[in-house]
C-alpha cells in the first residue's frame, strides 16, 4: 500500500498548480509511503504518490502515464492479476515502460474506457487523470481494503488516502460530523460516504466517481450481490468445496506475488490457518508468520498459533500484549483510526503490524473477510435463532442454545434466562426486517447515546434507523434473510471498522501491507450464490470453508469454537497502571470544553467504573466511546499533539521462534 | 437510609448515570425500559449480596425477583426475613 493524494482545479484555478497542497498532504502520510513522494501536476490538476515499494522497487515510481503522457495515474494498493493483463495488453500493442502493476491501469483505460477497473483484481484507490478529456477518475476496490477521502473547497477538489493528509491539504482542522458520530454509537461504523470529519467524504466501496468541468458524477460499479431467495446454486457440496478450493488457491497464489518477502498472521483460528496451510501446499517456501498474544489467558489464543506454526516450520513472530500496551498506545491509534472506536481492539493490531516491520517485512497476508463472506459470525446464529423464536414463541427452551453460542464468554454462563431472552428477544415480531440478526447489537450499542449532551441528541435530523433504510438496495427484498444479515456486516462493519480501524490503518501505521485472500472478488462471487446451508450447517459455521480447506490444517483447529478477536477494555484505562491522560481527557472540564456528551453522566459512569463494579459490555463501550471522542477532539479538532500522551514505555514483548527445519532460520522469500 | 432508598440511589447513579430521583419510578421495568441488560443484571446481583449480606441463586434470577426498584425491595426483604 501507499499514500496518494490529489488536488482538482473545479472553477477560478487561481493558485494552480497545487504542489504545494498535495506536498503537505503527502508529508501528513509518511507513514503509509516511506520511499519518498514524487507528484504530477499541470494547470488544473496535481497528483502526488508517497510510496511503499513491494513490486519493481527500481522502476516503479508514481504518478505514472501512458506511452504518450496523456493519462497519469497514482494508485495505493496492489492489481494482483497484473501479469495477465499485461500479457494481453502487450498482445494488443501497448508498450511498457516499468514492471509496475499500476502500468496496466492507464493502458486498460485505453481500451475499456472507465470499465478498466472491472478488469482489476485487487486493492486499490485509484486517481486517474485523462489530460485531454480534463477528466479525473477516482475508484477504490470492491470491498473497501483501500481508502480514499475527499473534499471539495474554495473551487478545489482535494483527495488523499487518510482524512489527516486531507486537512493537511485544506490547512485546516475538523470538526466532528455529529450524524458519523451517531451512525458510529449504532451500527460501529459512518454509513455510506460520510466520514468523522464534516464536509470530507469516501469513496465508497465499489465506486467509482468521475469528476469532468465541474461535474461530480459518482456510481457503484461493484456490490455485494447474492442469488435470489430459492434460485442458489445447486451443485453438490463436494462440486462446490472444489471450486472454492480451487479459486482460493488461486487467490493465495496471485496475493504472493512481490519483489519483498510476503508473511502472513497467525489468529489461531480457522481462517487464517487455512490460508497459512495452503501457502505452505502449493509454495516450496516456508511461511514467515506473525501472532499476537495477551497476557490475559481467557483472550490468548498462542497454544493454537504455535500449533499452527509448528506445522508450518516457518520462522515464527510473537508479540504479547498486557493491558497496559493498550492504555498507552490508544492515543495513537485514534491518530490512525481518525474515528472514535468501541473497542480497544486496534491497539494490538498495530502492536502486530509493528511486529512485521521489526522484522524487515513489508507484506502479510491475513484472514480477514473469510467470516463475512461464508457467514461465519455469531450474529449470524443468533439471527437463526431468534428466527426460530419468532415463528415458535412457546419453545423458550431454544433459549438455551444461546448460552452455548458464548462459552468463551464466562460472564454469560450466569446470566439468567430471562435476560438472555430480553436482550436477544429485541425485534422478534419483525423477523422480514434486514437488520433482524443485527438487532441486539445496534440496541446495545445505541445505549452510548445516552451519554451524548443534550444539544448534540438536538442537533441530530435523522434517526439511525432511518439513515439505514436509505442506504439499503431494493434487490435485498429477494434475498435470504442470511444473506441480507451477510449484506449488512459485508457493508458496513468491515469496510467501516474492521478493514480501516483494525485493518489498513493499523498496518499502514508501521508501513505494512495487509493482503486479503477471502476477499479475491471471485471468491466472494462464487459464496453469494451459495445456499445459506452451506455457509451455516444448523449452527455449524463456514461450513463450506471448512469442507473446502478442512485438509490442510490440525484437526484441533478445525473442530474449535469460534474465538471472536477481543482484547481488554477498561482494565487498559482504569487501575494502578492507567495512563494520565485518561485522567485529563475525561475532566468535567474537557467534556465540557469539547461538548459531547454530558459530564455529569460520564463523572457517575467514571465513578461506577473506578469503583470496580462495572463489568458490563455496555459500560465498557459507554467508556471506549467517549475516551476515544475525546482523543479524537484533541487531536484533529483541537490539533492538539500527539506527544501530549506520549510515555517513555515500549508496548508489547515480542518474542521470535526459529521453527528449524533444514534452513529454519532464515525469511522465507516467495516468488510468484 | 431505607433499604429502598439505598437500592434507587445504587440503580439511579450506577445505571441512569444521575441523582435526579424523578428519573426512576419504583416499578419502572429495567428491561422494558432499557435500564439493566444481561450483564448489567449481575452487577445488580454483586451489589445486592454484597450490601445486604444475602446471596442469589442462579434460578432466583428472574425478571420477577430483579426487574424494578419494588420487585428488589420485595425480593430482597424476603430474603433477609427467611435468614433471620
Amino acid at each position: 500500500m501507499c499514500g496518494i493524494a490529489g488536488v482538482l482545479n473545479l472553477g477560478s484555478g487561481d493558485g494552480f498548480p497545487a504542489v504545494g497542497a498535495v506536498g503537505r498532504m503527502l508529508d501528513r502520510l509518511r507513514h503509509r509511503g516511506p520511499d519518498g513522494p514524487c507528484t504530477y501536476a499541470d494547470a488544473e490538476l496535481a497528483l502526488g504518490h508517497a510510496r511503499l515499494s513491494i513490486i519493481d522497487l527500481a522502476g516503479g515510481r508514481q504518478p505514472i502515464r501512458n506511452e504518450d503522457g496523456s493519462l497519469w495515474v497514482v494508485c495505493n494498493g496492489e492489481i494482483f492479476n497484473y501479469l495477465e493483463l499485461r500479457a494481453d495488453l502487450e498482445a494488443r500493442g501497448h508498450t511498457f515502460y516499468t514492471h509496475s502493476d499500476t502500468e496496466v491501469i492507464p493502458h486498460l483505460y485505453e481500451e475499456h474506457g472507465d470499465d478498466f477497473v472491472q478488469h482489476l483484481n485487487g486493492q486499490f484507490a485509484i486517481a486517474l487523470w485523462d489530460v485531454h478529456r480534463r477528466r479525473l477518475v477516482l475508484v477504490r476496490d470492491r470491498v473497501g481494503i483501500a481508502p480514499l477521502f475527499y473534499a471539495q473547497d474554495g473551487g478545489r477538489l482535494y483527495f488523499a488516502s487518510e482524512i489527516k493528509g486531507l486537512l493537511a491539504g485544506l490547512g485546516r482542522s475538523a470538526t466532528l460530523d455529529l450524524t458519523a458520530l451517531d451512525d458510529i454509537l449504532t451500527f460501529w461504523a459512518p454509513l455510506g460516504a460520510r466520514t468523522t470529519a464534516e464536509g470530507v467524504s469516501q469513496v465508497r466501496p465499489g465506486e467509482r466517481i468521475v469528476i469532468s468541468r465541474g461535474e461530480i458524477a459518482r456510481e457503484l460499479y461493484w456490490t455485494w450481490d447474492y442469488a435470489r431467495d430459492g434460485e442458489h446454486d445447486d451443485a453438490s457440496d463436494e462440486a462446490l468445496a472444489e471450486e472454492l478450493r480451487a479459486l482460493l488457491i488461486d487467490s493465495v497464489r496471485i496475493r504472493l506475488r512481490a519483489d519483498v518477502p510476503v508473511g502472513a498472521y497467525l489468529s489461531g483460528g480457522l481462517d487464517s490457518s487455512a490460508l497459512a496451510g495452503l501457502i505452505s501446499g502449493y509454495t516450496d517456501a516456508r511461511l514467515r508468520t506473525f501472532s499476537l498474544g495477551f497476557e490475559d489467558a481467557a483472550l490468548d489464543e498462542r497454544p493454537y498459533q504455535e500449533a499452527m506454526a509448528r506445522r508450518l516450520g516457518g520462522a515464527h513472530s510473537e508479540v504479547v500484549c498486557a493491558p497496559k500496551d493498550i492504555g498507552t498506545g490508544f492515543p495513537d491509534t485514534i491518530w490512525f483510526t481518525e474515528s472514535p472506536i468501541l473497542r480497544s481492539a486496534p491497539v494490538p493490531m498495530r502492536l502486530l503490524s509493528g511486529l512485521v516491520a521489526e522484522n524487515g517485512h513489508r507484506v502479510v497476508l491475513t484472514g480477514e473477510g473469510a467470516d463475512e463472506v461464508f457467514g461465519g459470525y455469531d450474529i449470524f446464529k443468533e439471527g437463526k435463532i431468534r428466527q426460530f423464536w419468532s415463528r415458535r414463541r412457546d419453545s423458550r427452551w431454544r433459549a438455551l442454545l444461546l448460552r452455548r453460542l458464548y462459552p468463551y464468554l464466562e460472564l454469560s454462563q450466569r446470566q439468567g434466562l430471562s435476560y438472555l431472552q430480553n436482550f436477544f428477544g429485541v425485534g422478534l415480531d419483525d423477523p422480514d426486517a434486514p437488520g433482524f440478526a443485527h438487532l441486539p447489537r445496534w440496541t446495545t450499542t445505541a445505549r452510548c447515546k445516552e451519554f451524548l449532551a443534550a444539544d448534540v441528541k438536538d442537533a441530530l435530523r435523522s434517526t439511525a434507523a432511518d439513515r439505514l433504510a436509505g442506504e439499503l438496495p431494493s434487490a435485498m427484498a429477494g434475498w435470504a434473510p442470511f444473506n441480507r444479515w451477510q449484506y449488512l456486516e459485508a457493508k458496513i462493519l468491515m469496510p467501516g471498522y474492521l478493514l480501516s480501524s483494525q485493518g489498513d490503518r493499523m498496518l499502514m501505521a508501521n508501513s505494512v501491507e495487509g493482503r486479503y485472500p477471502y476477499l479475491d472478488h471471485r471468491v466472494i462471487e462464487l459464496a453469494n450464490r451459495l445456499p445459506p446451508k452451506l455457509k451455516m450447517r444448523v449452527l455449524n459455521e463456514k461450513y463450506i470453508l471448512k469442507r473446502a480447506v478442512g485438509r490442510d490444517i490440525p484437526s484441533q483447529i478445525e473442530r474449535r469454537h469460534k474465538q471472536p478477536y477481543r482484547a481488554p477494555d477498561i482494565p487498559s484505562f482504569m487501575g494502578p497502571d492507567a495512563p494520565e491522560y485518561v485522567t485529563d481527557m475525561l475532566s468535567e472540564q474537557a467534556i465540557r470544553r469539547a461538548g459531547y456528551f454530558d459530564a455529569a453522566r460520564v463523572g457517575w459512569l467514571l465513578k461506577k467504573i473506578r469503583s470496580g463494579r462495572a463489568i458490563g459490555y455496555k459500560d465498557n463501550m459507554a467508556l471506549l466511546a467517549i475516551l476515544s471522542t475525546q482523543v479524537w477532539h484533541h487531536l484533529f479538532a483541537e490539533g492538539g499533539s500527539q506527544r501530549a500522551f506520549r510515555q517513555p514505555s515500549h508496548g508489547g514483548v515480542s518474542i521470535t521462534t526459529e521453527n528449524r527445519n533444514v534452513h529454519g532460520t532464515e525469511n522465507t522469500q516467495i516468488h510468484p | 437510609m431505607s433499604m429502598e432508598q439505598k437500592i434507587r440511589k445504587y440503580i439511579l447513579e450506577n445505571y441512569l448515570f444521575t441523582n435526579d430521583e424523578s428519573a426512576l419510578k419504583s416499578d419502572d421495568s429495567f428491561l422494558e425500559k432499557g435500564i439493566v441488560d444481561s450483564t448489567g443484571i449481575l452487577e445488580v446481583i454483586f451489589f445486592l449480596e454484597e450490601e445486604f449480606g444475602i446471596k442469589v441463586s442462579e434460578d432466583e434470577m428472574i425478571p420477577e425477583n430483579l426487574d424494578s426498584v419494588s420487585n428488589i425491595v420485595g425480593f430482597v426483604g424476603k430474603k433477609l426475613s427467611v435468614s433471620a
